[in-house]
């Protein structure tokens, strides 16, 4: 179970950032994209997640994930499929080997909500309408 | 106050980063990693201490490096071959990580080595999310295992540059199809090629050298769909990987 490696990572990108950014106080929630095809777990991941996220600027934050179903196009006839899991990634209509993987290996941080005491500035990272 | 960041980082960054510094260095001075995954018991160490052999008898310089959770049982064996052997323990990790094998690397690797072959840990989940900075990524099933093997570890079969079936010897009496097998790693991985091994009667040795051989020389490996990256989407723009991450960065809400 590698997991904990990754829910390792994710807090050390986040807690990188928050440096970075400066002033943050307490980090609320983490939101991944997980494709279907990423050899991940997100339940596993959630477990690990908040074990390492005990004594740093993440503890308490809650772990979003969203999940990538896994899509799939024949590049000579153009059908585009669900690859589904296991994953059919040779063309069901043409069985042609040419295929693109248009999505399901994300793995990806896609944004971090915290608070940072602060009063808005301007930051070098977008940053969205508050909720 | 609470505030929403955009990060858009891939959560790998960091080891594929490393991954690819090593893989550059490495390549400067000549020389290619092979990366090799299966699950426990499959044959990597036996198939490796025969390639090991034929290297050495055929004056190729390579060397081995082998990762267990405990013991020093598989690099006794592979040094019986007479090339440089380093056994890593990865006190209870389940992977090697693209990190790890650049430190166990550093100032051991002699100069002239030509290719060095990475026995992963025996597992084909973990290891199957990480670049560890090679050229080939061979992943190996016994006939012993289960023709729908590939569908079970789709994620490791599904980024295998080369696929090595073991144990063929006995191919007979566990009734392996190799029919089904072929069909199910062309599923997951259409167009890579399946290799057929048996260790103990010498058969398809010399093979996986040779296609070490030629990914270091430069001929281009096959390309698994899974590792394929997409140039457009079905509505027609492209995205940015301007990061160099290799995750895509999508739209969300």
């Amino acid at each position: 179970m590698h997991e904990m490696s990754i829910a390792m990572a994710v807090i050390g990108q986040v807690e990188e950032a928050a440096e970075g950014a400066g002033g943050v106080t307490a980090v609320r929630s983490v939101r991944l994209q997980v494709g279907e095809l990423a050899g991940v777990v997100p339940d596993a991941l959630s477990f690990c997640f908040e074990l390492a996220c005990a004594g740093t600027v993440l503890e308490g934050a809650e772990l979003v994930t969203d999940t990538v179903p896994g899509r799939a196009r024949c590049t000579p006839c153009a059908h585009e499929w669900a690859v589904g899991m296991p994953p059919l990634l040779s063309c069901p209509r043409c069985d042609g080997g040419a295929t693109d993987l248009l999505s399901g290996r994300e793995l990806q941080i896609v944004g971090v909500q915290w608070e940072d005491g602060r009063t808005p500035l301007p930051t070098d990272q977008p940053i969205p309408e508050e909720r | 106050m609470c505030r929403v960041v955009d990060l858009k980082q891939a959560v790998l960054a960091k080891n594929d980063r490393a991954a690819d510094t090593l893989r550059a260095g490495l390549t400067a001075r000549g020389i290619t990693v092979v990366n090799l995954l299966s699950s426990p018991g499959s044959g990597k160490t036996a198939l490796l201490e025969r390639e090991l052999s034929l290297a050495r008898e055929r004056s190729v310089p390579v060397a081995a490096l082998t990762a267990d959770l405990a013991t020093e049982n598989d690099a006794e064996r592979l040094a019986r071959s007479g090339v440089p052997v380093k056994q890593v323990l990865t006190d209870g990790l389940c992977h090697l990580e693209a990190g790890m094998l650049a430190r166990h690397l550093e100032g051991w690797l002699p100069d002239a080595t030509r290719l060095v072959f990475v026995e992963n840990v025996g597992n084909l989940v973990c290891p199957a999310s990480y670049d560890l900075g090679e050229t080939l990524r061979v992943v190996l099933a016994s006939v012993t295992e289960g023709e729908d093997k590939p569908l079970k570890y789709p994620t490791a079969f599904g980024l295998a540059h080369l696929v090595v079936v073991t144990k063929t010897d006995i191919a007979e009496a566990v009734e392996f199809d190799e029919a089904a097998f072929r069909a199910n790693v062309e599923r997951v991985n259409p167009g890579v090629e399946v290799l057929l091994t048996s260790a103990r009667r010498g058969l398809g040795l010399g093979a996986l050298l040779d296609r070490a051989l030629a990914a270091a020389d430069g001929v281009p490996a096959h390309t698994p769909v899974m590792a394929r990256e997409p140039h457009e989407h079905a509505h027609g723009h492209t995205h940015d990987d301007a990061d160099g991450t290799g995750v895509l960065a999508q739209s969300h809400s």
